[in-house]
C-alpha cells in the first residue's frame, strides 16, 4: 500500500492509517494530558507522516516508525510550550534510587470490567500521567501498545536493556501508586450499594 | 540460595515478561511459593499491566477520526495540486 501511495495514489493513505488512529491518540493524550492537545498532536503527526511517507524504508514496521513521529510531535509540542525546561529524569528519583511497590499481603484481583468505570479509567490515566517521560514512553509502547521490547527500543532509539530497566521502573511506579487506589476501588462493593 | 524479598522486587517486570534466566526464575519462583508479600505485589503488577493494555482506558474523542480524515484529505488535495503543477504546464 506504500509503494502504491508513493507512486501517486495518495487517497489510500486513509486505508493505511486507520488501524493506528487509536494508538497515536493515546500516545499524544498520554503527554498532553487533554483532548484538544492531544487530537492537534495527533492530526499533526499523521500529516508529518504522509509528508515524509518516502524516507519511510521498511527497516522498521510502520507502526513503529509511525509512534515515534507522534512522540516527537509530542515534545517538540510540550517543549514549545513550557518555558521550563522537562523534567530530568534525575530530578525525579534519581536513575539508582530503587522504588519500593506498595506493600500487600493478598490482592484480591480487578476485573476488566471494571473499566467499564470512569472512574477507574481516570486514575490509570493519571497515574501513566505522573511519570515521567522517559517513563512514560516505555510503559505505553510496551503495555498500551503492546510492543515487543525490541519494538520499543527501536521507536525510541535506546537499546532494549535501558528499555528493559525503565520498564521495571515505570510498572513499579504504577504498581506504588495505583494498587491501594484500585484496592479502595474494588468493585465488589458495587453490590452493597443500593442504587 | 535463598534471595530477599528486595532482590526479588528487582525481577518482578521481567518475571512477567518471562525474560529471567532460568537460574533467577526458579529463585524467584520459589520465594514466591513461600511470600504472601511478594506474590501480591506480582499479583497486583500483573493485574495493572493488564488492565493498562485494555482498549477501554483510552476514550477517543467524538468525531476525532472524521476531523482527522477531513484535514488529511485537504492535506492530499493540495499536495497533488502541487504535483500537478510541477509535472505540467
Ligand atoms: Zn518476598
Amino acid at each position: 500500500m506504500i509503494a502504491a501511495i508513493l507512486a501517486g495514489d495518495t487517497r489510500q493513505y486513509h486505508e493505511l492509517i486507520r488501524p493506528y488512529e487509536r494508538s497515536v491518540y493515546k500516545m499524544a493524550l498520554s503527554f498532553m494530558k487533554n483532548e484538544p492537545d492531544a487530537e492537534d498532536v495527533a492530526q499533526e503527526a499523521f500529516l508529518k507522516a504522509f509528508r515524509k511517507l518516502a524516507d519511510f524504508r521498511g527497516q522498521a514496521k510502520f507502526s513503529t516508525w509511525l509512534i515515534s513521529i507522534t512522540l516527537n510531535e509530542a515534545r517538540s509540542r510540550l517543549r514549545r510550550q513550557s518555558t521550563v525546561p522537562m523534567e530530568s529524569l534525575d530530578q525525579v528519583t534519581g536513575e539508582g534510587g530503587r522504588i519500593s511497590p506498595t506493600l500487600l499481603r493478598d490482592w484480591r484481583e480487578v476485573p476488566s470490567e471494571a473499566l467499564e468505570r470512569k472512574e477507574i479509567r481516570a486514575i490509570l490515566i493519571e497515574a501513566i500521567g505522573h511519570l515521567s517521560p522517559l517513563y512514560r514512553e516505555v510503559l505505553l509502547l510496551r503495555d498500551v501498545e503492546e510492543f515487543s521490547i525490541e519494538e520499543t527500543a527501536t521507536a525510541l532509539t535506546i537499546t532494549p536493556g535501558t528499555v528493559k530497566v525503565r520498564l521495571h521502573r515505570a510498572r513499579m511506579m504504577m504498581q506504588k501508586e495505583l494498587a491501594p487506589k484500585l484496592k479502595n476501588a474494588n468493585p465488589r462493593r458495587r453490590w452493597f450499594q443500593w442504587s | 540460595m535463598v534471595i530477599e524479598c528486595k532482590h526479588v522486587w528487582n525481577y518482578l517486570s521481567d518475571y512477567l515478561d518471562d525474560s529471567l534466566s532460568p537460574e533467577i526464575k526458579e529463585l524467584v519462583q520459589r520465594h514466591l511459593e513461600h511470600c504472601e508479600i511478594c506474590s501480591a505485589i506480582l499479583d497486583s503488577t500483573r493485574n495493572i499491566v493488564v488492565l493498562t493494555a485494555d482498549d477501554r482506558v483510552f476514550e477517543l474523542p467524538i468525531g476525532y477520526s472524521e476531523r482527522l480524515h477531513a484535514r488529511l484529505a485537504q492535506e492530499i488535495e493540495s499536495n497533488e495540486a502541487r504535483t500537478r503543477k510541477d509535472s505540467g504546464d
